[in-house]
Formats: C-alpha cells, structure tokens, sequence
C-alpha cells in the first residue's frame, strides 16, 4: 500500500516535472504528436449499465454503441446504414434476410458469426431486473434462421416494416461470453466485449466511463486513444468544466450560455434539429368539463371544449410559435406544424407550422360558443424537456390574449408523468422523440385510437380518436412497400394534423459545444458519440 | 452502562423502522418510477412486465413487508435504475463522501476554532472585526453560488485546480482515499472548501462567543492574576472549558456534512452519495432512497453516540447514562 503511495507520488512529480519541461520547450509540437490521444466528454445523463441489453433508455442506447454494434446502424440523420450486416431485404411479408460483414472480430479475437446474431437478438428482451427492456424492439419476431454463418433469416409474427430500424437499437453481443455472463460482468468490463470501434476500460456509475481504441476495428481506426465520459448532471457544472478544459466536448449546452459560448473564440458550438417535437395534449377523454378546464365563474361546463375542431384549433392558432423559438429558445428550435421535421420519412412538405392569429382564434371561439373564453390550468414538467417551464408561462399569456383565463403549473418530470398518465389534466404540455425516424410510429403512439392491447396509441394522453385516420394509418404500417406506405403516412398526417389531434409546438435543437479544433458531427438522435468528434485538421 | 446502551439501540431501532416507512409512503406518494423508468416508445405488455420485474405490481404494504424481511437479513433491495443492490452502491459512494466532509471539517476546525479566539481575545481589533465581517460572509452566501465562483476563479480563470470530479485514489488500509496524491488533493480542494466556508464560519462565532463569556469568569482572572503565562491561560483554561458546545456542533454538523453534502457534490460533480440521492430521487429509485436515508440514520445515531462519549471524557461531571446526562 505505501509502495503504491509512494510510486503514485513519484510519478506525479515526474509528469509535472516532465510537463513544465514541456513548456519550457520552443517545440512541443511534435513531443505532443507521440502523445496518447486523449478527450473527454461531459454527458448530461446517468449511464446506468454498460450491458447494451439492461436498460433501454438514449443514453445508455448512446453510449454502448461505442463498444457494441447493430445489424443496421443510424447516420447523423436517422437513415439506416449497413453496420454489422451488409445488406437486408425483405423476401416476403413475414421474412428478412440479412447478410452479415465477413472478416468482423470481437474484441476477445473471436470471430462475429450468424450465432452471435441470433443470440443476441433471444437475450435482449430477456435481461433479468431491466427497469425498461428491448422486448419492444424483439416482439413482432417469430425465430431466427441461420442459414449460412453470415446470413440469418428472421420471421416475424406479422408483417413488421420497422423491423430494420427495430434491429439498429439492438446491439449484437459475442455468443461465447454472454451465455455465461450477467449484467454484473458487463459493468464489470469482464463480458463488454463487442466489435466496436472502442473497447471498454472502466465504468463507475454516477462518475464516468472510460473507454479506449480498437485498433483492429473494421472500419478504420478512430482518432482517439483513450475516451473518458463524464457524467455531469447538473449544467452549470457541465459548462463549467468545458471552461475549465475538464473536458472538450459537452452536450446539451443550457439556453442560457449558448450565446455567451457562441461568442468565444475558444469555443465551437454545433446544433441540430432533433427528432424530439414539444406539443400539446388536448385531454378529449369527458363528456363534460375535462379536469382543470371549467367556465370563468369556476363552473364546469355542460360538453368538453377540446371535443370542438374550432377550440382546438383556435388554441392552435393563438400560438406565436415564432416568439417562443426566438425568445424563450434563444433560436435553437423550429417551429413544428407535425411530429417530425421534414427531413424524415413519411413527414408531408404540405403541413407547415399554424400562422398566428389571435383575432382569427378569438372569431372560432365565439362560433364555438365561448364568445367570453373559459378558464383552464396549464400543466407542464419543469425538468424535462428544454425550458419546459419558461414555455408553459408563454403559452399562459399569449391565451389570456384571447380572452381565456389561465393558471399555470409545472413540477418535477417523477410527479408529473405519473398523473398526466392518469389523465388528472386537461391541458398538457409534452414532448415526443421519435427514435425510429419515421411519423408513422409517432403517430401510432400519440394520436391513434387508445388501445393497449393492440399497441395502439398507447402514449395517446389527449384521448383523440378518430375512425377514418385510424383506418389509414393501420393500412400504413403494414405495407412493406416504401413508396407506398410513405404516401399512406403522409395521408394519415395530413388527415390528424387538418383535424388538429394535438397541437405541435416546435422541435427542439440538441446542441454541443466543443473546443475549438474539434469538430462534433450533430445528429439528430440526441446522441453523443466519440465516433462522430473528429479534430479539424 | 449496559443498560443506557440498550436503550440507545432500542431508541435508534424505531427510529429507523419509523422511517423506512415514511419514506416508503413519500415515495409512493410521489409518483409511479415506471413511467420514468420505461422507455416512453415501449408498449403496454413492456410496462406490465417491467412493474412485475421491480415488484411493483403488488399492494404497498406487501412491498414493505418485502422490504423488511430483506433488511432484517442486511438486504435493502435492488436499484431500480442500476440493477444492483442499493446498499452496495451506497457503500461504494460512502468513501467519497466521508473524505470530502472529513476534508471539510478538519479545514473548518483548523481555521474556524483559531479564528474564533482571536476574535474572542480581541473583539475590538481591526482583525477581530474582519474575522467576523468574514464569518458574516460565509454565513450569508448560498453554497452553490459560492461552489460557482470557486470554480469561475480557480478552475476557469486561473486554471490551477480542476472543476469537477474526484482525482486519482490510492488504497489506504482498504478504501480508495484521493489525498494521497496531488492529482487526488486538487480535485478535492474546492469541493471541501466550499463545504467548509459555512462550519468554518459557525465555528468562528460560535467560538469567539464561549470565548469572551470564558475571559470574564473568575477562574480566568484567577489564573492570570496566579502569573500563568497567556498561552496557558488560552490553551487550558478557556480552550478546554469551552470544548463542549463546541464539540457537540461539530458533532452534529459533520453528520449533516456527510447528508447534506448535495449541492457542493452535484456543483462539483462529486461522486459520493449526495449526488446518487438527488439522481436517485428524480429518478424515484426507491431503494436507494430508503437504503441511503438508513445509513444517514445509523450514522447519526452513530454520531450521537460518540458526542456523548466525548462528553464524558471532556467534562468530568457528566456520567453516561444518568437519566440527564450532559443536558444538551
């Protein structure tokens, strides 16, 4: 023990010493080239398990994809691209056929096969204690064929268009090593072993994870030796340490020292449009006075305003979306007139965002039969979503312009969710990240008629229903054809989105802030990843 | 003395069932973890299984009673959110923390307690006055934004310390300590000065007031008018009978030094357990809530119990478990 003391000392009056002799040289430059190539990088979240199957939750999804790869992977902006598999395609409504990259080894040396497939793909929903499993992505699959050891059928149980974008979450780990390995041994390093460009180095939770260069990766070597994550929840701290050169790259830089940033020479910020879009549940469930909507003397009413195409749509149209980006956003949003942004599959270039028009709102109001407005609470978090809170307080006004009277209250994402789900408001503000890509799960999610046991519009807080949108949108999410289904989606959107089946506010931008020198390829999936951190010359 | 332990332990074990259950009932009330804990994308089948997985399907007082068996046998239960039991993440952030509050109190002892005499000796001086112009200061600034400048002025500004996270550990009789080494005591500088700044300034007024309450009392004037030299008068007869509240605070402050340690760890992102109970409780892993307040609990009791000790030794007149005791 002190043998150690005193050989960590030693060591750590060498590297100053060594280090002020540095800065006395005219040339480090290429003293520093032999350097290891290290960066770190301040994540926003708790990673929770370096086992990729445990918890299904973006961070983690994030993280693991450094060490661990998927049949299909997902670019900057949501397209599928060949990881592990070199190509797909579907045979029939119920098969597909994916042809595995020859010459992939894991990390232990061992070769990648169709056995690791297909392993892989049975453990993943599977994990014992996961607060939140993959079994979503697995569901529709019936079995897995191996034909030959690079090509594996999989059969699903119905016709599953998704399957592709369902696979790129699951990570494929080595057959060997995960039939005798728990989620322990991943966090432990013993069993993270993937065919990913970085091998796994250290996980403490709460702190960080450290992970360090493949150099046999099959996609070419990355620019960096050694990669530490640190989690720094709090923002302040996160901004903190970039200034301080803890760290050079950190994500989801607060609203507030965007501008303070963006004006430094030192520092390079980089944003993106995220698949993330911030909306309005209308809760459509009552006949009568839904909860915390009730006429301005405190009286509930006799019918449900949001059951009215007219009150929702005035409610639209008393947004000024514009100011909300512009102001309470700082500009790192985009006004939303659907689910998705336009640069996604089955979005329609006809939706654009609702025009402002208080004078227009208050028309329909009154052909609705509230010429004199009605009172409602608007419920939103406060630590969800980005500005949550500031965006409730703005809709609360730009409402009280129209003639309604608001109250507004938020709270914490652990109460609120739990009551929104129980449908205890009326009006709620919410937020959507569509991780597969395309509008047709968003839409089965949000706005298809609520039916757990179909997985129909199970997030559907606002209770919106209706028959003939419902229709298209199951035709669309059964047919395999691409062009086709995207026509159907896109029918289906314009069809919810005419009918206002919930009001969309904006999509949020996710934002990096790096230092200068390095340059961080955005994405749209909130994704933070060493792989995308490239220095620029 | 046998008997006052049994009481104390008897006393310590309804606390802690007490509290267990309150916390239990607090969570509940809060909210449903699984709506934070399933990814929103999942379907309905995924959230019954996962609520069947953390046993949160059954009735409230069935997961209680659960409960109860486990940690009748040291079993606090499993994080919901790592998946592992929620004692052995605690335990394995306690070092962090206790180094940091130790770190925190021995800066607050060595500053505060010299300063509190001064200014006691001489409450009139310019130094007087600036050591409690000073106290008043730290008194009166909100810790985090205390935490924000430190890191503004040495790590960002200045760029001699690091701004956040724990340094290098070595292994000291077992527990990975970071003092040891100079990449460890950088890391650990700020955060425990930041901590420190409010006990250091109790301690200056806490004191300098038993100090000049000391100088006017007649065993004082005795002894210097006895010729005993000035250190002898400070370091044995003021110092040693204004010892007791003093040690008492200290007591009861480092406690809530290592519960409380939460935004100095979060500001700081320190790894001990304050920043795992704010991300526990946003997340309502519940068994890392009820696991972590246990061990707060059983450390105060803990705590107590050795103030009481130092009692005894310090002051000859209070005897262990007579029924008042040393009256604090």
């Amino acid at each position: 023990m002190t043998l150690a003391y005193h050989r960590s000392a030693k060591n750590a009056l060498l590297t100053t010493i060594c280090s002020l002799a540095l800065l006395a040289l005219p040339a480090t430059s290429s003293v520093a080239q032999t350097k290891t190539r290290e960066v770190s990088i301040g994540l926003q979240a708790a990673i929770t398990s370096m086992d990729p199957h445990y918890h299904n939750v973006g961070p983690n999804n994030s993280l693991v994809r450094h060490v661990f790869e998927s049949l299909v992977h997902i670019d900057e902006n949501q397209k599928l691209v060949p990881g592990l598999a070199t190509s797909w395609k579907a045979i029939d409504d119920l098969t597909w056929e994916f042809k595995l990259r020859k010459n992939v080894r894991f990390h232990d040396g061992s070769p990648f096969t169709a056995e690791d497939v297909a392993f892989s793909i049975k453990r993943a929903p599977n994990v014992p204690n996961s607060p939140s499993s993959f079994a979503t992505f697995t569901r529709s699959i019936a079995d897995i064929k191996i034909v030959d050891s690079h090509t594996v059928l999989v059969k699903t149980t119905s016709a599953n268009v998704l399957l592709p974008s369902d696979l790129a979450v699951v990570r494929i780990i080595s057959k060997n090593v995960g039939e005798k390995a728990s989620t322990e041994d991943y966090n432990s390093g013993k069993a993270a072993i993937g065919t990913g460009p970085y091998k796994f180095q250290e996980y403490i939770p709460n702190q960080r994870v450290v992970l360090k260069a493949n150099f046999g990766y099959w996609g070419g070597e990355e620019p960096w030796d050694v990669v530490t994550f640190k989690m720094l929840t709090n923002p302040a701290a996160r901004v903190a340490a970039l200034l301080s050169g803890d760290v050079q790259m950190i994500e989801t830089v607060p609203t507030a020292d965007i501008v303070k940033l963006s004006k430094d020479a030192k520092y390079s910020l980089v944003d993106k449009i995220s698949n993330r879009v911030i909306y309005v549940h209308l809760n459509q469930s009552t006949e009568k006075s839904p909860p915390f909507v009730t006429a301005k003397d405190g009286k509930p009413l006799d019918k449900n305003p949001f059951r009215d195409l007219r009150v929702r749509k005035a409610l639209s149209m008393a947004i000024n979306r514009d100011a909300i980006v512009s102001r309470v956003m700082e500009g790192k949003a985009q006004s939303a007139g659907q689910l998705l942004p336009e640069i996604f599959f089955g979005t329609s270039k006809k939706l654009k965002p609702q025009k402002f028009d208080p004078e227009g709102a208050k028309k329909l109001l009154a052909e609705a039969g509230y010429p004199n407005g009605f009172a409602m609470t608007i419920h939103g978090p406060n630590n969800r979503y980005i500005n949550d809170a500031n965006i409730a307080q703005a809709l609360a006004q730009m409402y009280t312009r129209i003639g309604l009277d608001i109250k507004v209250e938020t709270m914490p994402s652990s109460v609120y969710f739990t009551r929104a789900t129980k449908l205890e408001f009326g009006f709620m503000l919410l937020g959507w990240g569509t991780e597969s890509g395309e509008q047709g799960s968003a839409m089965r999610s949000l706005l298809a008629t609520h039916d757990t046991a179909k997985g129909m519009g199970v997030t559907n807080r606002g209770r919106y229903s209706n028959a003939e949108f419902d229709k298209v949108l199951s035709a669309a999410l059964v047919t395999m054809d691409e062009k086709k289904r995207e026509a159907m989606i896109i029918k289906a959107a314009e069809m919810v989105m005419g009918d206002v089946g919930l009001i969309p506010l904006h999509y949020e931008f996710s934002t990096w802030a790096t230092t200068k020198g390095l340059r961080y390829a955005a994405r749209t999936d909130q994704y933070t990843l060493a792989i995308g951190l490239k220095p620029t010359n | 003395m046998f008997n006052y332990f049994l009481r104390r332990f008897g006393q310590s074990f309804l606390v802690l069932i007490a509290m267990s259950c309150i916390v239990f009932l607090g969570v509940f009330a809060i909210g449903n973890p699984i709506d934070l804990l399933v990814n929103p994308q999942a379907d309905e089948i995924e959230r019954v299984r996962a609520t069947a997985a953390l046993g949160l399907d059954r009735p409230l007082y069935e997961q209680y009673f659960t409960f109860l068996k486990g940690a009748a046998s040291g079993d606090l239960g499993r994080s919901f959110v790592f998946g592992v039991p929620a004692l052995e993440l605690i335990l394995s952030k306690m070092p962090a923390t206790i180094e940091l509050a130790l770190f925190a109190m021995v800066i607050a002892v060595a500053i505060g307690i010299p300063l509190g005499l001064v200014a006691g000796l001489r409450p009139d001086s310019l130094i007087g006055r600036s050591i409690m112009a000073f106290s008043i200061v730290g008194f009166s600034l909100p810790t985090f934004w205390v935490g924000l400048v430190l890191i503004m002025f040495f790590a960002v500004q200045l760029g001699w310390l690091p701004s956040n996270g724990r340094g290098e550990t070595t292994l000291l009789f077992g527990v990975p300590v970071s003092f040891l080494s100079w990449d460890g005591l950088s890391h650990l500088l700020l955060p425990a000065l930041n901590l420190a700044l409010f006990k250091l300034s109790l301690l200056i007024r806490l004191t300098r007031a038993q100090v000049r309450e000391a100088v006017l009392q007649d065993y004082v004037k005795f002894a210097r008018a006895k010729g005993l030299s000035q250190g002898r008068v400070i370091g044995v007869h003021i110092l040693k009978n204004i010892m007791i509240p003093i040690v008492t605070v200290i007591g009861l402050e480092f406690g809530s030094v290592i519960a409380f340690a939460i935004v100095t760890e979060s500001i700081f992102a320190w790894p001990g357990t304050g920043k795992l109970l704010i991300d526990s409780i946003n997340q309502l892993d519940r068994p890392v809530i009820v696991a972590y307040l246990m061990v707060i609990v059983a450390l105060f009791i803990a705590i107590n119990f050795i103030v009481d000790l130092v009692y005894s030794l310090l002051d000859p007149r209070v005897r262990l478990g007579q029924s008042s005791g040393g009256g604090h």
